[in-house]
C-alpha cells in the first residue's frame, strides 16, 4: 500500500499528514512536489494537505489549483482513485472542481483553531466505511476560510446523493458558519472527500484525541479488503 | 537642515559624529554616515544597555551558544539542541499594528532558522492600553491578527503567551515574540564571514525601499508625528518566508556554508558588517548586484532597506551554483554581491564606483557604549508607602456587606484575568503535531517526535510589579516563569529576556532598567537558568510618558519523560487539593487592588528563594513520581482565581476550607509568590506527605475536587459553568 501527499508551496501540514500515515499507520507515504507531473496510478490514496498554498493569496486554493500536478490529480480522481483533501486541500479540491460548492471566509472573519465535535453523516465512502452514521468525533479545526457554501439546488443534490459526509454537531460547534453545518463533502462517485477538520491532528492519544485516526483506519480497511478481493 | 548638523538626520549626536570623523581620519560621506546611524543606533549597538547586560549570567552546562549570535542554543541531550530567542517589534506595531506584529514574528523566526534550527513554536507577550479606548481596540485586534496571519501561514504554532492591559501602554503597545527551534547539534550554524575570497550572497526576496531607517526609528520615542513614519514599517510575506525557511534549512544541511545571517534591522549593512566582525574579516560588495524590486535605489537605500524575507549567506568558494540551485527550486533569488576580504573593511561599490569604505571595527566593535546615570524615581516613595493593611482597615466597616462572589466575578471578567481563548484560538497552536499541553495552562508542552522527551515553554512578566519595584518585579518574573514550567512537569533550563523600557537618557528610566537587570541576574543565578540571549527595546514612551518597565522572561524547560506532562486542571471528583507554599497578607500591586479599588500601589510580594526552590523541587519531584494529577501556579488574582482556573478546564467544582488569620480579601486575592495548587488521588497523599515533610516548601490540604461549584470557606460559592461562560465572554465583549 502506498500514499501520496501533494506538497504545494505554502503547504504546512504535508509533514504532519506524512507523520500520521507513515509513522502512526505505517503506510509507505511519499511527498510529491506540485510542479512535477506524476503518474499517480500506483498510489492507493492521494492526500492534499492543509496549509496556505501560495500564501492563500487571491483566494484559498485558487492558485494551487493550477499547479502542474493537479492535472494528474484530476485524472486520478476521474479514474476512480481515492483523493482526500484536508482543510486547504479541501479548498483546492473545490477550486479544481473535483468537489461541489465553494468556501467563504468564516462568519467571524477571524482564523479559528480549536477542537470541535462533528458527526458522521455518511458511511458510504471509503474514508468513513468503518464509522457509524450519527457517530460524534472530536477533531481540531484551524482555518479562516471554512465557511462552506452551495446554492439551494446544489444542497438538495448533496442530500439526495448522500454527499454530506461530516457536519458540525450543532451551531455552537460550527466554527465558521457553514451552510447546514457542513464540515465535509464527497463527490457523487464518493471517491473524493474534502473536510475542514484535521484528522491528522487527532490521530495520537498524546495530542488529545484519536477520533481522526478512525477515518484513516476506515480507509485502510477499505484498501485491505480491496487488495484481498 | 544645515550641513553642520547632518548627523542629526541619522540619529547621531555631535560627539558620535566626532568619533566617526576621528576613526575614519576624514568626514564620512552620506552613505557612510547612514551606515553609522543605523549601526550605532540602540537597536543594533545596545550602546545604552551593554554595560548593564554584562551582569547577566550567561553560562551553564547546557549552554551551547550564549548571547552574541542571532539566538541562543541549549543542549537537550541525544545530540539535539534547542535555539530560542525573544524580540520586540513595539514601535512598528504602534504605527502599523498588523504589519508591525507580523514582521516581528517573521524576524524572530528568521533568527531561529538562521541558527540551523527548524522553528517549532512561537510565543507572544503583548501589552496594550485599556480596551475602552477605540484606538487601543484597533491596535489589539490588528496585532493579534498580524501574529496569526504570519505564524499560521508559515506553519509554526503559537503555543503560549500573555496579554496585559494598562493605561501605561496606551500610546506605546508592546509586541514581543519568541521563537523556539529544534535542531541536531551537527547543524548549528553561525553568522560568520570568513575565508578570503568566499562569495557573499543575498538570498530570498528582492530588495525595495521599505523599512529604511527602521532601526533608528525603533530607537526614538513615539510622537504625535510618528504615524508619518509608516513607510519605516516593513511589509511581511509569510508565504515567501516559508519558502526561504525551507531553502535555508536545506542549504545548511548541505554543509556548503561558512555563515548565514538574517537580514533584519538595518538590513544589508548590519548583516554584512556583523558577519565580518565575527569572522574578523572584511567584505566588499556592489549594491548594483543586489536583486531589487524598485528602480533607481541609491547605495544608501540598498544598504539600509529592511525588506523582509532575505538572508545574507557566505558559502565556500565554488558552492555558488549549489546555493542558486536550491533557492531556485523554492522560487527565490540568490545573487553573489561580493566577497570576503582580509582588510577588515566594509567596502561598498555601486556599479564598480566606490560608495563607502569603513573599518568593520569602527562600525561594529567600537560603537559607543554609555554608562548612563540612574536615579531612583520620585514616584516610588509615595506608591510604596501606600499601606494595603491600613487601606483595608479603613474599609473594614464596609466589609461585612462585601459580596466576595461578586468580587471574584469582577476580577475574572476584568481584562487582565479574563480568559484569553479568544486570542489564542486565532493562532494555529497545533500545526506540526507536537502540542501536548495547549495554550491556557501554565506552560505549553511540546513533544519531541521520535523521543520520549518534551519541551515546556512560557513567557512571563508583571509590568505593574516592575513599576512598583523593578528589581523584585524582575525576580518574580523569572521565578514565576520557572514555576510555570515546573507545574507542567519540566525542569527549567534557560532564559531569553525581552527588556522593554522608556527613554534610557531619563535617569529614572535607566534606574528601572538597571534594577530590573539586577533582579533578572539574581533570580537566574538562584534558579540556575542562564540567559542565552534577548532583546532590549528602549524609548517606549508616548506623549503620556514611559511604559511600565517590562522585562519579559521567556523560558524553556525540558521534560525527560513526556508522560509526566501535567496541566493545571482538576481531573476527578474526590481528589485532594493541596496548596504548596504559604499565603501572606500581600495585596500590594495586586489585580485585586487595581480592579476592585482602582489602586496601584503598595509593596509587591516578597520572594524567598529558599521557599521558591523548595516549592518547585517538591512539585517537580511529586510529578516525576507520578503522585499528582494537576499543578497550577498561584499568581495574579491569588488563590481564588487560581482555584477557579483549575476548575475551569474540565468543569470540575471544588470545596475548599482554609483556616487562616488573614482578612478574607487577603486569603482570596493575595498574590504571595512561591505557591502551587496541586490535586492528587487521596491514595497518594501519604507518599506525597512523606516527600513534602522533608521539604521546606510548606503545604496544606485545603479541600477536594467536588461538585459543580467552587466553594471557599463561607466566603465564596460560584457555579463553575456559569462563571466560565462569563470569564470567556468578557474579552470579546470588551472588543465589540
Amino acid at each position: 500500500m502506498k500514499f501520496a501527499v501533494i506538497s504545494f508551496p505554502g503547504s504546512n501540514c504535508d509533514q504532519d499528514v506524512c507523520h500520521v500515515t507513515g509513522e502512526v499507520l505505517q503506510v509507505a507515504t511519499e511527498i510529491l512536489r506540485h510542479d512535477v507531473r506524476q503518474d499517480l496510478t500506483d498510489y492507493d490514496t492521494v492526500i492534499l494537505p492543509g496549509g496556505f498554498s501560495y500564501g492563500d493569496y487571491l483566494r484559498s486554493g485558487a492558485i494551487a489549483r493550477f499547479s502542474p500536478i493537479m492535472e494528474d490529480v484530476i485524472n486520478y480522481a476521474e479514474a476512480g482513485g481515492l483523493v482526500l483533501g484536508i482543510c486547504n486541500g479541501f479548498q483546492i479540491l473545490l477550486e479544481a472542481g473535483l468537489l461541489p460548492g465553494a468556501m467563504k471566509v468564516n462568519d467571524s472573519v477571524k482564523f479559528v483553531c480549536r477542537q470541535v465535535a462533528i458527526t458522521v453523516e455518511s458511511s458510504e465512502t471509503a474514508f468513513t466505511g468503518g464509522l457509524t452514521r450519527g457517530e460524534t468525533l472530536q477533531m481540531p479545526v484551524a482555518h479562516q476560510e471554512g465557511n462552506y457554501y452551495i446554492d439551494p439546488a446544489g444542497l438538495e443534490q448533496l442530500k439526495a446523493d448522500d454527499q454530506i459526509v461530516f457536519r458540525y454537531l450543532n451551531q455552537e460547534e460550527n466554527p465558521n458558519g457553514s451552510l447546514a453545518d457542513i464540515a465535509g463533502v464527497c463527490n457523487q462517485e464518493k471517491n473524493v472527500l474534502g473536510l475542514m477538520p484535521h484528522p491528522e491532528r487527532a490521530s495520537e492519544k498524546i495530542l488529545g484525541s484519536e477520533d481522526g485516526k478512525k477515518i484513516f483506519a476506515s480507509l485502510l480497511d477499505y484498501l485491505s479488503s480491496r487488495e484481498e478481493s | 537642515m544645515t550641513e553642520e548638523k547632518v548627523w542629526e538626520s541619522e540619529g547621531l549626536t555631535a560627539e558620535e559624529y566626532e568619533m566617526i570623523t576621528a576613526g575614519l581620519g576624514r568626514q564620512p560621506n552620506r552613505t557612510e554616515l547612514g551606515m553609522f546611524g543605523v549601526m550605532w543606533s540602540e537597536h543594533c549597538s545596545y550602546k545604552n544597555s551593554l554595560a548593564v547586560l554584562r551582569s547577566l549570567p550567561t553560562e551553564g552546562e547546557r549552554v551551547l551558544q550564549g548571547p552574541g549570535e542571532n539566538a541562543g542554543i541549549i543542549d537537550i541531550g541525544d545530540g539535539q539542541a534547542v535555539s530560542f530567542k525573544i524580540e520586540s517589534h513595539n514601535h512598528p506595531s504602534a504605527i502599523e499594528p498588523y504589519q508591525g506584529a507580523a514582521t516581528g514574528v517573521g524576524g524572530i523566526i528568521r533568527d531561529i532558522f538562521t541558527m540551523g534550527a527548524r522553528p517549532i513554536a512561537l510565543l507572544d507577550s503583548l501589552r496594550f492600553g485599556e480596551l475602552d479606548d477605540e484606538h487601543v481596540r484597533y491596535l489589539f485586534e490588528e496585532v493579534v491578527a498580524g501574529i496569526a496571519g504570519y505564524g499560521n501561514s508559515i506553519g509554526v504554532p503559537t503555543v503560549a503567551g500573555e496579554t496585559f492591559f494598562s493605561p501605561k501602554y496606551q500610546g506605546n503597545p508592546l509586541v514581543n515574540a519568541m521563537c523556539v527551534g529544534l535542531m541536531d547539534q551537527q547543524d548549528i550554524s553561525t553568522a560568520t564571514a570568513r575565508g578570503i575570497g568566499n562569495p557573499v550572497m543575498v538570498v530570498g526576496a528582492a530588495t525595495g525601499r521599505d523599512g529604511i531607517q527602521g532601526a533608528s526609528f525603533a530607537s526614538d520615542e513615539l510622537t504625535e508625528e510618528s504615524e508619518e513614519d509608516r513607510p519605516a514599517v516593513q511589509v511581511g510575506d509569510p508565504f515567501r518566508e516559508k519558502l526561504l525557511m525551507e531553502a535555508s534549512l536545506e542549504l545548511i544541511k548541505t554543509g556548503a556554508l561558512v555563515g548565514i545571517q538574517d537580514m533584519g534591522a538595518a538590513g544589508l549593512i548590519s548583516s554584512s558588517s556583523e558577519m565580518a566582525s565575527r569572522g574578523e574579516a572584511g567584505i566588499e560588495m556592489d549594491t548594483a548586484l543586489v536583486p531589487k524590486r524598485e528602480e533607481g535605489m541609491t547605495p544608501y537605500e540598498v544598504l539600509l532597506s529592511e525588506s523582509q524575507e532575505r538572508m545574507l549567506v557566505v558559502p565556500r568558494q565554488g558552492k555558488e551554483e549549489l546555493v542558486k540551485e536550491i533557492f531556485k527550486k523554492w522560487g527565490l533569488n540568490a545573487a553573489v554581491i561580493g566577497k570576503v576580504t582580509d582588510d577588515g573593511k566594509i567596502r561598498v561599490y555601486n556599479q564598480g564606483e566606490p560608495a563607502a569604505e569603513v573599518p568593520v571595527r569602527l562600525l561594529v566593535d567600537d560603537a559607543p557604549v554609555y554608562q548612563r546615570e540612574g536615579c531612583r524615581p520620585a514616584y516610588l516613595n509615595e506608591l510604596q508607602e501606600f499601606s494595603t493593611g491600613d487601606f483595608l482597615a479603613k474599609q473594614k466597616k464596609n466589609r461585612r456587606g462585601t459580596d466576595y462572589n461578586q468580587e471574584l466575578v469582577k476580577l475574572l471578567t476584568s481584562e487582565n484575568l479574563a480568559a484569553k481563548n479568544s486570542i489564542y484560538e486565532q493562532y494555529d497552536h497545533m500545526v506540526q503535531l507536537n502540542t501536548v499541553i495547549l495554550p491556557g495552562s501554565d506552560a505549553a508542552v511540546l513533544r519531541i517526535k521520535g523521543k520520549n522527551k518534551g519541551l515546556a515553554l512560557t513567557v512571563d512578566c508583571n509590568g505593574r510589579y516592575c513599576y512598583l519595584d523593578p528589581e523584585r518585579g524582575a525576580e518574580i518574573a523569572v521565578a514565576e516563569a520557572a514555576r510555570n514550567l515546573v507545574c507542567s512537569g519540566a525542569e527549567p533550563l534557560a532564559v531569553t529576556d525581552g527588556l522593554n523600557f522608556g527613554n534610557p537618557l531619563n535617569p529614572e528610566v535607566f534606574w528601572q532598567f538597571e534594577r530590573a537587570a539586577a533582579g533578572i541576574a539574581r533570580a537566574c543565578q538562584e534558579l540556575a537558568t542562564p540567559v542565552t540571549g534577548g532583546n532590549v527595546s528602549f524609548y517606549n514612551e508616548s506623549p503620556a510618558g514611559a511604559i511600565y518597565p517590562t522585562p519579559i522572561i521567556g523560558m524553556v524547560g525540558l521534560l525527560e519523560d513526556l508522560s509526566q506532562a501535567t496541566d493545571q486542571y482538576f481531573k476527578e471528583e474526590g481528589d485532594l487539593i493541596v496548596l504548596l507554599g504559604e499565603t501572606g497578607a500581600e495585596l500590594g500591586g495586586s489585580e485585586y487592588l487595581k480592579v476592585i479599588h482602582d489602586r496601584v500601589g503598595g509593596k509587591i510580594p516578597e520572594l524567598d528563594y529558599i521557599r521558591e526552590k523548595s516549592v518547585q523541587n517538591l512539585c517537580l519531584k511529586a510529578i516525576k513520581q507520578g503522585l499528582i494529577k494537576s499543578a497550577h501556579d498561584c499568581a495574579e488574582g491569588g488563590l481564588a482565581v487560581a482555584l477557579f482556573e483549575s476548575c475551569s478546564g474540565n468543569s470540575r467544582g471544588a470545596r475548599v476550607t482554609v483556616e487562616t488569620e488573614l482578612l478574607p480579601e487577603e486569603l482570596l486575592f493575595s498574590e504571595s509568590q512561591s505557591r502551587i495548587i496541586i490535586s492528587l488521588d487521596e491514595e497518594n497523599m501519604a507518599e506525597f506527605s512523606e516527600l513534602a515533610d522533608k521539604s521546606q516548601a510548606g503545604y496544606q490540604i485545603i479541600g477536594r475536587v467536588q461538585g459543580r461549584t467552587l466553594k471557599i470557606n463561607n466566603l465564596i460559592e460560584v457555579e463553575i459553568e456559569e462563571l466560565k461562560a462569563k470569564w470567556q465572554a468578557a474579552l470579546p465583549a470588551m472588543i465589540n
